[in-house]
Protein backbone atom coordinates (compact mmCIF):
# COMPACT_ATOMS: atom_id res chain seq x y z
CA UNK A 1 0.00 0.00 0.00
CA UNK A 2 1.23 3.44 -0.93
CA UNK A 3 1.41 5.26 2.15
CA UNK A 4 0.35 8.97 2.05
CA UNK A 5 2.65 10.15 4.60
CA UNK A 6 6.60 8.74 5.15
CA UNK A 7 6.09 7.25 8.62
CA UNK A 8 9.94 6.13 9.40
CA UNK A 9 10.57 9.77 8.53
CA UNK A 10 8.19 10.32 11.18
CA UNK A 11 9.57 7.93 14.06
CA UNK A 12 12.59 9.42 13.44
CA UNK A 13 11.33 12.38 14.91
CA UNK A 14 10.25 10.60 18.26
CA UNK A 15 13.45 9.67 20.41
CA UNK A 16 10.73 7.37 23.00
CA UNK A 17 9.65 5.23 19.57
CA UNK A 18 13.34 3.79 19.78
CA UNK A 19 13.73 2.80 23.53
CA UNK A 20 13.19 -0.26 24.22
CA UNK A 21 10.82 -1.72 26.78
CA UNK A 22 10.19 -5.50 29.16
CA UNK A 23 13.58 -7.12 28.13
CA UNK A 24 14.26 -5.40 25.15
CA UNK A 25 11.18 -5.39 23.05
CA UNK A 26 10.19 -2.73 20.86
CA UNK A 27 7.73 -0.16 22.40
CA UNK A 28 4.39 -0.03 20.50
CA UNK A 29 2.21 2.72 21.91
CA UNK A 30 -0.85 2.13 21.46
CA UNK A 31 -2.27 4.55 24.33
CA UNK A 32 -2.17 8.13 22.10
CA UNK A 33 -6.03 9.00 22.99
CA UNK A 34 -4.54 9.03 26.84
CA UNK A 35 -1.41 11.15 25.50
CA UNK A 36 1.02 11.26 22.49
CA UNK A 37 4.51 11.21 22.21
CA UNK A 38 6.45 14.40 21.41
CA UNK A 39 8.77 14.90 18.69
CA UNK A 40 12.10 16.19 18.98
CA UNK A 41 11.39 19.52 17.53
CA UNK A 42 8.67 19.89 20.41
CA UNK A 43 11.29 18.54 23.29
CA UNK A 44 13.67 21.22 21.40
CA UNK A 45 11.31 24.22 21.15
CA UNK A 46 10.86 23.77 25.42
CA UNK A 47 14.96 23.02 26.15
CA UNK A 48 15.69 26.44 23.55
CA UNK A 49 13.13 28.82 25.95
CA UNK A 50 14.92 27.42 28.83
CA UNK A 51 18.57 27.41 27.58
CA UNK A 52 17.99 30.63 25.58
CA UNK A 53 15.69 33.19 26.46
CA UNK A 54 13.62 32.46 29.38
CA UNK A 55 11.35 35.17 30.99
CA UNK A 56 8.30 36.24 31.75
CA UNK A 57 6.06 37.49 29.31
CA UNK A 58 3.61 40.93 28.76
CA UNK A 59 5.53 43.06 31.38
CA UNK A 60 9.11 43.73 30.86
CA UNK A 61 10.75 45.99 28.63
CA UNK A 62 14.61 44.13 28.48
CA UNK A 63 15.08 41.62 25.19
CA UNK A 64 14.60 38.21 26.79
CA UNK A 65 10.72 39.50 28.25
CA UNK A 66 10.38 40.27 24.17
CA UNK A 67 11.75 37.08 22.80
CA UNK A 68 9.41 35.24 25.15
CA UNK A 69 6.32 37.14 24.75
CA UNK A 70 6.63 36.69 20.89
CA UNK A 71 6.91 32.70 21.25
CA UNK A 72 4.10 32.63 23.70
CA UNK A 73 1.89 34.87 21.55
CA UNK A 74 3.12 33.62 18.15
CA UNK A 75 2.28 30.13 19.31
CA UNK A 76 -1.45 31.73 20.06
CA UNK A 77 -1.41 32.56 16.08
CA UNK A 78 -0.18 29.50 15.52
CA UNK A 79 -3.34 27.80 17.32
CA UNK A 80 -5.76 30.23 16.00
CA UNK A 81 -4.94 29.31 12.36
CA UNK A 82 -4.70 25.68 12.76
CA UNK A 83 -8.30 25.65 13.73
CA UNK A 84 -9.87 29.10 12.10
CA UNK A 85 -10.16 31.11 14.75
CA UNK A 86 -9.02 34.92 15.82
CA UNK A 87 -5.79 34.99 18.00
CA UNK A 88 -8.32 36.91 20.81
CA UNK A 89 -10.65 33.77 20.77
CA UNK A 90 -8.09 31.24 22.32
CA UNK A 91 -7.76 31.07 25.69
CA UNK A 92 -4.37 28.86 26.94
CA UNK A 93 -5.61 27.00 29.88
CA UNK A 94 -3.82 23.47 31.61
CA UNK A 95 -6.01 21.08 29.26
CA UNK A 96 -9.43 20.48 27.69
CA UNK A 97 -11.04 19.57 31.12
CA UNK A 98 -10.29 23.07 32.58
CA UNK A 99 -11.26 24.92 29.26
CA UNK A 100 -14.71 23.22 29.94
CA UNK A 101 -14.87 24.34 33.62
CA UNK A 102 -13.96 27.77 32.49
CA UNK A 103 -17.18 28.02 30.32
CA UNK A 104 -19.05 25.77 33.18
CA UNK A 105 -17.80 28.42 35.73
CA UNK A 106 -17.52 31.95 33.70
CA UNK A 107 -20.09 31.68 31.10
CA UNK A 108 -22.32 29.12 32.96
CA UNK A 109 -22.89 30.46 36.42
CA UNK A 110 -24.22 33.53 34.35
CA UNK A 111 -26.24 32.20 31.90
CA UNK A 112 -27.84 28.65 33.51
CA UNK A 113 -30.75 29.48 35.82
CA UNK A 114 -33.12 26.98 37.76
CA UNK A 115 -34.86 25.12 35.29
CA UNK A 116 -32.44 25.08 32.33
CA UNK A 117 -31.45 21.86 30.89
CA UNK A 118 -27.59 21.56 29.84
CA UNK A 119 -27.85 18.66 27.15
CA UNK A 120 -24.82 16.18 27.27
CA UNK A 121 -24.28 12.95 25.80
CA UNK A 122 -23.39 9.03 26.88
CA UNK A 123 -20.64 9.12 25.40
CA UNK A 124 -18.62 11.62 27.15
CA UNK A 125 -15.39 11.86 29.21
CA UNK A 126 -15.86 12.98 32.85
CA UNK A 127 -14.52 15.89 32.23
CA UNK A 128 -17.48 16.86 29.94
CA UNK A 129 -20.21 15.71 32.46
CA UNK A 130 -18.59 16.52 36.10
CA UNK A 131 -18.78 20.50 35.46
CA UNK A 132 -22.21 20.38 34.38
CA UNK A 133 -23.30 18.12 36.86
CA UNK A 134 -21.51 20.71 39.37
CA UNK A 135 -23.54 24.23 37.34
CA UNK A 136 -26.84 22.09 37.45
CA UNK A 137 -27.10 21.39 41.20
CA UNK A 138 -25.95 24.72 42.42
CA UNK A 139 -28.78 26.19 40.16
CA UNK A 140 -30.76 23.69 40.08
CA UNK A 141 -30.75 23.07 36.15
CA UNK A 142 -31.29 19.69 34.38
CA UNK A 143 -28.77 17.45 32.87
CA UNK A 144 -29.72 15.40 29.97
CA UNK A 145 -27.95 12.76 28.24
CA UNK A 146 -28.47 12.08 24.22
CA UNK A 147 -28.45 8.40 24.11
CA UNK A 148 -26.13 6.44 22.12
CA UNK A 149 -27.61 4.09 19.27
CA UNK A 150 -26.58 0.58 20.80
CA UNK A 151 -27.55 -2.47 22.17
CA UNK A 152 -26.51 -3.87 25.05
CA UNK A 153 -27.71 -7.18 24.68
CA UNK A 154 -27.05 -7.53 21.12
CA UNK A 155 -24.33 -10.04 19.81
CA UNK A 156 -22.95 -11.43 23.09
CA UNK A 157 -19.77 -12.19 22.74
CA UNK A 158 -18.89 -16.09 23.05
CA UNK A 159 -15.38 -17.97 23.23
CA UNK A 160 -16.59 -19.29 20.09
CA UNK A 161 -17.88 -16.94 18.20
CA UNK A 162 -15.95 -14.69 15.64
CA UNK A 163 -16.39 -10.34 15.66
CA UNK A 164 -19.34 -9.43 17.27
CA UNK A 165 -19.80 -5.65 16.62
CA UNK A 166 -22.23 -4.19 18.46
CA UNK A 167 -24.70 -1.36 17.11
CA UNK A 168 -22.53 1.23 15.58
CA UNK A 169 -22.27 3.82 19.02
CA UNK A 170 -23.50 6.66 16.75
CA UNK A 171 -25.61 9.43 18.69
CA UNK A 172 -29.66 9.23 18.65
CA UNK A 173 -30.07 12.59 17.05
CA UNK A 174 -33.58 12.34 17.76
CA UNK A 175 -32.96 12.57 21.75
CA UNK A 176 -31.81 16.20 20.32
CA UNK A 177 -34.75 17.20 18.96
CA UNK A 178 -37.18 16.11 21.32
CA UNK A 179 -35.46 17.40 24.30
CA UNK A 180 -34.64 20.78 22.54
CA UNK A 181 -38.78 21.21 21.82
CA UNK A 182 -39.74 20.23 25.28
CA UNK A 183 -37.06 21.25 27.84
CA UNK A 184 -35.70 24.56 27.62
CA UNK A 185 -32.17 24.07 26.75
CA UNK A 186 -29.79 26.86 27.22
CA UNK A 187 -26.54 24.69 26.30
CA UNK A 188 -25.62 21.37 24.52
CA UNK A 189 -21.76 20.08 25.48
CA UNK A 190 -20.52 17.39 23.34
CA UNK A 191 -17.78 15.65 22.08
CA UNK A 192 -16.71 15.97 18.36
CA UNK A 193 -14.71 12.29 18.66
CA UNK A 194 -15.59 9.69 21.41
CA UNK A 195 -12.70 8.57 23.73
CA UNK A 196 -13.96 5.13 23.92
CA UNK A 197 -16.00 4.18 20.77
CA UNK A 198 -14.05 6.61 17.95
CA UNK A 199 -17.58 7.91 17.16
CA UNK A 200 -16.84 11.74 15.43
CA UNK A 201 -19.94 13.27 15.74
CA UNK A 202 -22.49 15.06 13.56
CA UNK A 203 -21.27 18.49 15.62
CA UNK A 204 -21.91 20.81 12.91
CA UNK A 205 -25.52 19.24 12.20
CA UNK A 206 -25.84 19.72 15.77
CA UNK A 207 -25.00 23.41 16.24
CA UNK A 208 -27.37 23.49 13.11
CA UNK A 209 -30.05 22.54 15.06
CA UNK A 210 -29.81 24.32 18.51
CA UNK A 211 -29.08 27.96 16.63
CA UNK A 212 -32.52 28.77 15.84
CA UNK A 213 -33.59 28.05 19.67
CA UNK A 214 -30.21 30.12 20.66
CA UNK A 215 -28.77 27.28 22.31
CA UNK A 216 -25.21 27.83 23.10
CA UNK A 217 -22.70 24.69 21.86
CA UNK A 218 -20.15 23.47 23.73
CA UNK A 219 -17.70 21.48 21.64
CA UNK A 220 -15.14 18.85 23.32
CA UNK A 221 -12.27 18.18 20.72
CA UNK A 222 -10.13 16.28 23.20
CA UNK A 223 -9.96 13.08 20.65
CA UNK A 224 -10.85 14.94 17.30
CA UNK A 225 -7.78 18.13 17.15
CA UNK A 226 -4.90 15.88 16.76
CA UNK A 227 -6.17 13.76 14.16
CA UNK A 228 -8.31 15.64 11.33
CA UNK A 229 -8.85 19.47 10.07
CA UNK A 230 -10.98 21.59 12.40
CA UNK A 231 -12.34 24.62 11.12
CA UNK A 232 -14.29 26.57 14.28
CA UNK A 233 -15.72 28.72 11.96
CA UNK A 234 -17.67 26.24 9.83
CA UNK A 235 -18.68 24.31 12.52
CA UNK A 236 -19.76 27.66 14.01
CA UNK A 237 -19.97 26.19 17.83
CA UNK A 238 -19.91 28.67 20.71
CA UNK A 239 -17.34 26.83 23.00
CA UNK A 240 -14.73 24.43 21.52
CA UNK A 241 -11.59 22.70 23.87
CA UNK A 242 -8.64 20.82 23.31
CA UNK A 243 -5.58 19.85 25.14
CA UNK A 244 -2.12 20.01 23.51
CA UNK A 245 -0.73 16.40 25.07
CA UNK A 246 -2.59 14.65 22.63
CA UNK A 247 -1.97 16.42 19.73
CA UNK A 248 2.15 15.79 20.00
CA UNK A 249 2.60 19.34 22.39
CA UNK A 250 3.53 19.06 26.57
CA UNK A 251 1.35 18.14 28.99
CA UNK A 252 0.40 21.26 31.08
CA UNK A 253 -1.23 23.57 28.15
CA UNK A 254 -4.92 23.44 27.11
CA UNK A 255 -6.70 25.75 24.93
CA UNK A 256 -10.80 27.17 25.07
CA UNK A 257 -11.63 28.49 21.81
CA UNK A 258 -14.94 31.05 22.31
CA UNK A 259 -16.57 33.30 19.91
CA UNK A 260 -15.61 36.68 20.86
CA UNK A 261 -18.33 38.49 21.37
CA UNK A 262 -19.49 35.49 24.01
CA UNK A 263 -15.81 35.87 26.07
CA UNK A 264 -16.51 39.91 25.69
CA UNK A 265 -19.45 39.15 27.95
CA UNK A 266 -18.17 36.83 30.17
CA UNK A 267 -16.30 37.78 33.46
CA UNK A 268 -13.13 36.09 33.84
CA UNK A 269 -12.51 33.03 35.92
CA UNK A 270 -9.43 33.53 37.82
CA UNK A 271 -8.48 37.04 38.59
CA UNK A 272 -4.85 37.88 39.51
CA UNK A 273 -2.16 39.43 37.19
CA UNK A 274 -1.82 39.74 33.76
CA UNK A 275 -5.83 39.56 33.15
CA UNK A 276 -6.58 43.48 34.50
CA UNK A 277 -6.34 46.57 32.82
CA UNK A 278 -6.50 48.48 36.18
CA UNK A 279 -6.69 47.69 39.58
CA UNK A 280 -7.69 49.98 42.46
CA UNK A 281 -8.57 48.72 46.26
CA UNK A 282 -12.19 48.22 45.88
CA UNK A 283 -12.31 47.34 42.08
CA UNK A 284 -10.38 46.60 38.89
CA UNK A 285 -11.26 46.27 35.55
CA UNK A 286 -10.52 43.80 32.85
CA UNK A 287 -7.54 43.14 30.51
CA UNK A 288 -8.56 42.89 26.40
CA UNK A 289 -8.97 39.60 25.02
CA UNK A 290 -8.18 36.88 25.15
CA UNK A 291 -5.51 38.27 28.38
CA UNK A 292 -8.97 38.52 30.51
CA UNK A 293 -8.44 34.98 30.70
CA UNK A 294 -5.05 34.08 31.66
CA UNK A 295 -4.15 35.03 35.21
CA UNK A 296 -1.09 34.77 36.01
CA UNK A 297 2.25 33.43 34.81
CA UNK A 298 0.91 30.88 32.26
CA UNK A 299 2.78 27.86 31.40
CA UNK A 300 4.88 29.65 28.67
CA UNK A 301 7.67 27.05 27.70
CA UNK A 302 4.76 24.57 26.88
CA UNK A 303 2.56 27.21 25.12
CA UNK A 304 6.19 27.33 23.03
CA UNK A 305 5.86 23.90 22.64
CA UNK A 306 3.01 23.65 21.78
CA UNK A 307 3.87 26.00 19.00
CA UNK A 308 6.04 23.61 17.84
CA UNK A 309 3.70 20.53 17.98
CA UNK A 310 1.28 22.73 15.81
CA UNK A 311 4.64 23.77 13.36
CA UNK A 312 5.35 19.52 12.79
CA UNK A 313 1.52 19.10 12.57
CA UNK A 314 0.90 21.21 9.88
CA UNK A 315 3.93 20.16 7.72
CA UNK A 316 2.36 16.51 7.58
CA UNK A 317 -0.90 18.24 6.74
CA UNK A 318 -3.89 17.55 8.63
CA UNK A 319 -6.05 16.20 5.66
CA UNK A 320 -2.98 13.39 5.54
CA UNK A 321 -3.18 12.51 9.30
CA UNK A 322 -6.85 11.73 8.92
CA UNK A 323 -6.19 10.00 5.62
CA UNK A 324 -3.13 7.62 7.00
CA UNK A 325 -5.15 7.25 9.95
CA UNK A 326 -8.44 6.19 7.81
CA UNK A 327 -5.61 3.41 6.44
CA UNK A 328 -4.71 2.47 9.94
CA UNK A 329 -8.31 2.31 10.65
CA UNK A 330 -9.72 0.32 7.94
CA UNK A 331 -6.57 -2.34 8.03
CA UNK A 332 -7.20 -2.25 12.63
CA UNK A 333 -10.57 -3.21 11.59
CA UNK A 334 -10.11 -5.72 9.53
CA UNK A 335 -7.37 -7.62 11.68
CA UNK A 336 -9.89 -7.30 14.47
CA UNK A 337 -12.46 -9.16 12.97
CA UNK A 338 -9.91 -12.06 13.07
CA UNK A 339 -9.68 -12.59 16.54
CA UNK A 340 -12.13 -14.89 17.61
CA UNK A 341 -13.96 -13.75 20.92
CA UNK A 342 -13.56 -10.26 20.61
CA UNK A 343 -15.91 -7.72 20.33
CA UNK A 344 -15.37 -4.09 19.34
CA UNK A 345 -17.59 -1.37 21.02
CA UNK A 346 -18.43 1.15 17.91
CA UNK A 347 -18.54 1.76 14.23
CA UNK A 348 -16.97 -0.80 12.07
CA UNK A 349 -16.70 1.77 9.13
CA UNK A 350 -13.67 4.04 9.24
CA UNK A 351 -15.49 6.86 7.75
CA UNK A 352 -17.20 7.62 10.63
CA UNK A 353 -14.72 7.01 13.10
CA UNK A 354 -10.93 7.61 14.48
CA UNK A 355 -8.13 5.07 14.96
CA UNK A 356 -9.43 4.44 18.93
CA UNK A 357 -10.74 1.13 19.08
CA UNK A 358 -12.00 -0.33 22.34
CA UNK A 359 -12.60 -3.85 22.78
CA UNK A 360 -13.15 -6.91 24.97
CA UNK A 361 -11.81 -10.43 24.32
CA UNK A 362 -13.50 -13.21 25.87
CA UNK A 363 -13.50 -13.36 29.67
CA UNK A 364 -10.23 -12.12 29.90
CA UNK A 365 -10.52 -8.95 32.05
CA UNK A 366 -8.93 -5.69 30.21
CA UNK A 367 -5.89 -5.55 32.91
CA UNK A 368 -4.72 -8.58 32.74
CA UNK A 369 -5.16 -8.50 28.96
CA UNK A 370 -2.85 -5.20 29.41
CA UNK A 371 -0.46 -7.04 31.36
CA UNK A 372 0.04 -9.75 28.76
CA UNK A 373 0.64 -6.89 25.80
CA UNK A 374 2.83 -5.14 28.09
CA UNK A 375 4.76 -7.90 28.15
CA UNK A 376 5.22 -7.89 24.72
CA UNK A 377 5.96 -4.05 24.61
CA UNK A 378 2.30 -3.06 24.03
CA UNK A 379 1.19 0.01 25.92
CA UNK A 380 -2.77 -0.34 25.44
CA UNK A 381 -5.10 1.11 28.20
CA UNK A 382 -7.86 -0.71 30.27
CA UNK A 383 -10.49 0.27 32.17
CA UNK A 384 -13.74 3.08 32.08
CA UNK A 385 -11.38 5.46 30.24
CA UNK A 386 -12.90 8.28 32.25
CA UNK A 387 -16.52 7.54 30.69
CA UNK A 388 -18.23 5.71 33.38
CA UNK A 389 -21.48 6.50 32.24
CA UNK A 390 -20.91 4.90 28.79
CA UNK A 391 -19.22 1.99 30.43
CA UNK A 392 -22.68 1.40 32.21
CA UNK A 393 -24.42 1.56 28.58
CA UNK A 394 -22.25 -0.60 27.15
CA UNK A 395 -23.33 -2.81 29.94
CA UNK A 396 -19.25 -3.41 30.83
CA UNK A 397 -17.20 -2.72 33.92
CA UNK A 398 -14.05 -1.73 31.78
CA UNK A 399 -12.57 -2.42 27.94
CA UNK A 400 -9.26 -2.34 26.62
CA UNK A 401 -8.07 0.46 24.16
CA UNK A 402 -5.62 0.55 21.55
CA UNK A 403 -5.38 4.01 20.07
CA UNK A 404 -3.20 4.93 17.41
CA UNK A 405 -1.17 7.86 15.54
CA UNK A 406 0.61 9.18 12.34
CA UNK A 407 3.48 7.14 13.65
CA UNK A 408 2.18 3.57 14.16
CA UNK A 409 2.00 1.00 11.81
CA UNK A 410 0.56 -1.81 9.93
CA UNK A 411 3.58 -3.83 11.02
CA UNK A 412 2.52 -2.74 14.22
CA UNK A 413 -1.09 -3.32 14.06
CA UNK A 414 -0.07 -6.93 13.22
CA UNK A 415 2.30 -7.39 16.21
CA UNK A 416 -0.65 -6.36 18.51
CA UNK A 417 -2.81 -8.85 16.54
CA UNK A 418 -0.39 -11.59 17.33
CA UNK A 419 -0.34 -10.16 21.48
CA UNK A 420 -4.19 -10.48 21.54
CA UNK A 421 -3.88 -14.43 19.80
CA UNK A 422 -0.98 -15.08 22.84
CA UNK A 423 -3.28 -13.62 25.22
CA UNK A 424 -5.99 -16.52 23.98
CA UNK A 425 -3.66 -19.03 24.02
CA UNK A 426 -2.83 -18.02 28.35
CA UNK A 427 -6.03 -17.71 29.33
CA UNK A 428 -7.04 -20.85 27.35
CA UNK A 429 -10.03 -19.13 25.43
CA UNK A 430 -11.42 -22.27 23.64
CA UNK A 431 -12.70 -22.13 19.74
CA UNK B 1 7.46 -12.80 36.12
CA UNK B 2 5.80 -13.32 33.13
CA UNK B 3 2.59 -13.75 31.68
CA UNK B 4 2.76 -17.11 31.42
CA UNK B 5 3.82 -17.57 35.22
CA UNK B 6 0.94 -15.12 36.46
CA UNK B 7 -1.94 -16.72 34.85
CA UNK B 8 -1.26 -20.39 35.65
CA UNK B 9 -4.29 -22.73 35.49
CA UNK B 10 -4.77 -22.49 39.38
CA UNK B 11 -5.73 -18.28 38.97
CA UNK B 12 -7.84 -19.40 36.05
CA UNK B 13 -9.55 -21.67 37.78
CA UNK B 14 -10.42 -19.87 40.80
CA UNK B 15 -11.23 -16.79 38.52
CA UNK B 16 -13.55 -18.79 36.52
CA UNK B 17 -15.12 -21.07 39.27
CA UNK B 18 -15.18 -18.79 42.07
CA UNK B 19 -15.25 -20.58 45.64
CA UNK B 20 -17.72 -18.79 47.95
CA UNK B 21 -18.89 -16.56 46.04
CA UNK B 22 -22.17 -14.97 46.47
CA UNK B 23 -23.91 -13.50 49.47
CA UNK B 24 -25.00 -14.45 53.11
CA UNK B 25 -28.54 -14.38 54.47
CA UNK B 26 -27.42 -12.42 58.04
CA UNK B 27 -23.45 -11.38 57.89
CA UNK B 28 -22.86 -9.72 60.74
CA UNK B 29 -20.94 -7.47 58.42
CA UNK B 30 -20.81 -6.10 55.12
CA UNK B 31 -17.95 -4.51 53.33
CA UNK B 32 -17.37 -3.01 49.94
CA UNK B 33 -14.24 -1.23 48.38
CA UNK B 34 -12.89 -0.71 45.05
CA UNK B 35 -9.81 0.13 43.18
CA UNK B 36 -10.46 2.97 41.50
CA UNK B 37 -8.06 3.14 39.28
CA UNK B 38 -9.38 0.15 37.98
CA UNK B 39 -12.23 -0.39 38.33
CA UNK B 40 -11.93 -4.12 40.43
CA UNK B 41 -14.47 -4.31 43.17
CA UNK B 42 -15.02 -6.80 45.82
CA UNK B 43 -17.59 -7.23 48.57
CA UNK B 44 -17.39 -9.69 51.41
CA UNK B 45 -19.91 -11.36 53.88
CA UNK B 46 -18.71 -12.36 56.86
CA UNK B 47 -20.69 -13.64 60.09
CA UNK B 48 -18.65 -14.22 63.54
CA UNK B 49 -19.26 -17.64 66.02
CA UNK B 50 -17.18 -17.60 69.69
CA UNK B 51 -14.74 -15.44 67.79
CA UNK B 52 -14.41 -17.40 64.99
CA UNK B 53 -15.14 -16.72 61.17
CA UNK B 54 -18.34 -19.02 60.92
CA UNK B 55 -18.79 -17.95 57.59
CA UNK B 56 -17.85 -15.85 54.52
CA UNK B 57 -18.50 -15.29 51.05
CA UNK B 58 -17.46 -12.71 48.59
CA UNK B 59 -18.35 -11.26 45.11
CA UNK B 60 -17.60 -8.34 42.84
CA UNK B 61 -15.88 -8.14 39.52
CA UNK B 62 -12.57 -7.08 38.35
CA UNK B 63 -8.94 -8.49 36.71
CA UNK B 64 -8.48 -12.73 36.99
CA UNK B 65 -5.70 -11.91 39.91
CA UNK B 66 -8.55 -9.30 42.43
CA UNK B 67 -11.30 -12.08 41.78
CA UNK B 68 -9.06 -15.45 42.20
CA UNK B 69 -7.06 -13.65 45.50
CA UNK B 70 -10.78 -12.55 46.54
CA UNK B 71 -12.23 -16.35 46.38
CA UNK B 72 -8.55 -17.85 47.85
CA UNK B 73 -8.69 -15.19 50.89
CA UNK B 74 -12.29 -16.33 51.77
CA UNK B 75 -10.54 -20.30 51.67
CA UNK B 76 -7.89 -19.38 53.94
CA UNK B 77 -9.81 -17.18 56.77
CA UNK B 78 -13.34 -20.22 56.63
CA UNK B 79 -13.26 -21.54 60.03
CA UNK B 80 -10.29 -19.30 61.69
CA UNK B 81 -9.85 -17.42 64.80
CA UNK B 82 -10.25 -14.08 64.56
CA UNK B 83 -6.21 -13.76 66.19
CA UNK B 84 -5.38 -16.08 63.22
CA UNK B 85 -6.90 -13.65 60.80
CA UNK B 86 -5.67 -10.70 62.41
CA UNK B 87 -2.36 -11.67 61.69
CA UNK B 88 -2.91 -11.89 58.17
CA UNK B 89 -0.25 -9.60 56.16
CA UNK B 90 0.39 -9.01 52.39
CA UNK B 91 2.59 -11.62 51.96
CA UNK B 92 0.71 -14.40 52.58
CA UNK B 93 -2.15 -13.51 50.03
CA UNK B 94 0.42 -13.12 47.20
CA UNK B 95 2.39 -16.62 48.49
CA UNK B 96 -1.14 -18.37 48.00
CA UNK B 97 -1.61 -16.39 44.56
CA UNK B 98 1.42 -17.81 43.90
CA UNK B 99 3.07 -14.48 42.87
CA UNK B 100 5.36 -13.42 45.71
CA UNK B 101 6.70 -10.61 42.88
CA UNK B 102 4.04 -9.05 41.68
CA UNK B 103 5.04 -5.84 40.46
CA UNK B 104 3.89 -2.36 41.40
CA UNK B 105 1.24 -1.94 38.56
CA UNK B 106 -0.87 -4.85 39.51
CA UNK B 107 -0.27 -5.49 43.16
CA UNK B 108 -3.46 -3.29 44.03
CA UNK B 109 -5.17 -6.19 42.32
CA UNK B 110 -4.07 -8.65 44.44
CA UNK B 111 -4.36 -6.99 48.05
CA UNK B 112 -7.91 -5.60 47.46
CA UNK B 113 -9.71 -8.42 49.14
CA UNK B 114 -7.43 -8.35 51.92
CA UNK B 115 -8.14 -4.55 52.24
CA UNK B 116 -12.02 -5.19 52.25
CA UNK B 117 -11.54 -8.26 54.42
CA UNK B 118 -9.40 -6.21 57.55
CA UNK B 119 -11.74 -3.30 56.82
CA UNK B 120 -14.83 -6.45 57.81
CA UNK B 121 -12.41 -7.23 61.04
CA UNK B 122 -12.38 -3.64 61.77
CA UNK B 123 -15.91 -2.89 61.43
CA UNK B 124 -16.87 -5.95 63.41
CA UNK B 125 -14.23 -4.92 66.31
CA UNK B 126 -15.37 -1.41 66.44
CA UNK B 127 -18.36 -2.30 67.46
CA UNK B 128 -17.37 -5.03 70.31
CA UNK B 129 -14.49 -3.40 71.66
CA UNK B 130 -14.79 -0.38 70.82
CA UNK B 131 -13.37 2.24 67.19
CA UNK B 132 -9.95 3.43 69.48
CA UNK B 133 -8.78 -0.28 70.62
CA UNK B 134 -9.79 -1.68 66.94
CA UNK B 135 -8.32 1.39 64.99
CA UNK B 136 -5.07 -0.83 64.37
CA UNK B 137 -6.29 -2.86 61.80
CA UNK B 138 -7.98 -0.27 59.93
CA UNK B 139 -5.10 1.33 59.56
CA UNK B 140 -3.19 -1.95 58.60
CA UNK B 141 -5.83 -2.20 55.99
CA UNK B 142 -4.78 1.35 55.05
CA UNK B 143 -1.40 0.92 54.46
CA UNK B 144 -1.72 -2.09 52.23
CA UNK B 145 -1.67 -0.31 49.07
Amino acid sequence: MLSIIDVERIRADFPILSRKVRNGKRLIYFDNAATTQKPRQVIDAIYNYYMNYNANIHRAVHQLSEEATEAYEGARSKVARFINAKDEEVVFVRNATEAINLVAYAWGRANIDAGDTIVVSEMEHHSNIVPWQLLAKEKGAKLHYIRIDYNADGGSSTSSSTINYSDDGSLIMDDLYDVISHAKVKLVAISHMSNVLGTINPVKEIVDICRDKGIRVLVDGAQSTPHMPIDVKDIDCDFFAFSAHKMLGPTGVGVLYAKRDILDAMDPFIGGGDMIREVHKHAASWNDLPWKFEAGTPNIADVIGFGAAIDYLNAIGMENVRAYEHQLTEYMLSRLMEVKGLRLYGSKEADRRGAVFSFNLADIHPHDLATILDEDGIAIRSGHHCAQPLMERLGVAATSRASLYIYNTREEIDRFIDSLERARLIFRVGG
Amino acid sequence: MSSADIYREIILDYYRNPRNYGRLEMPDVVVRDTNPLCGDEVEMHIKFEDGKIKDIRFNGKGCAISQASASMLTEMVMGKSLEEVKALGKQDILEALGLPNLGPARIKCALLSLKVFKLGIYSYLAEKIGESEASNIKEEASKLF
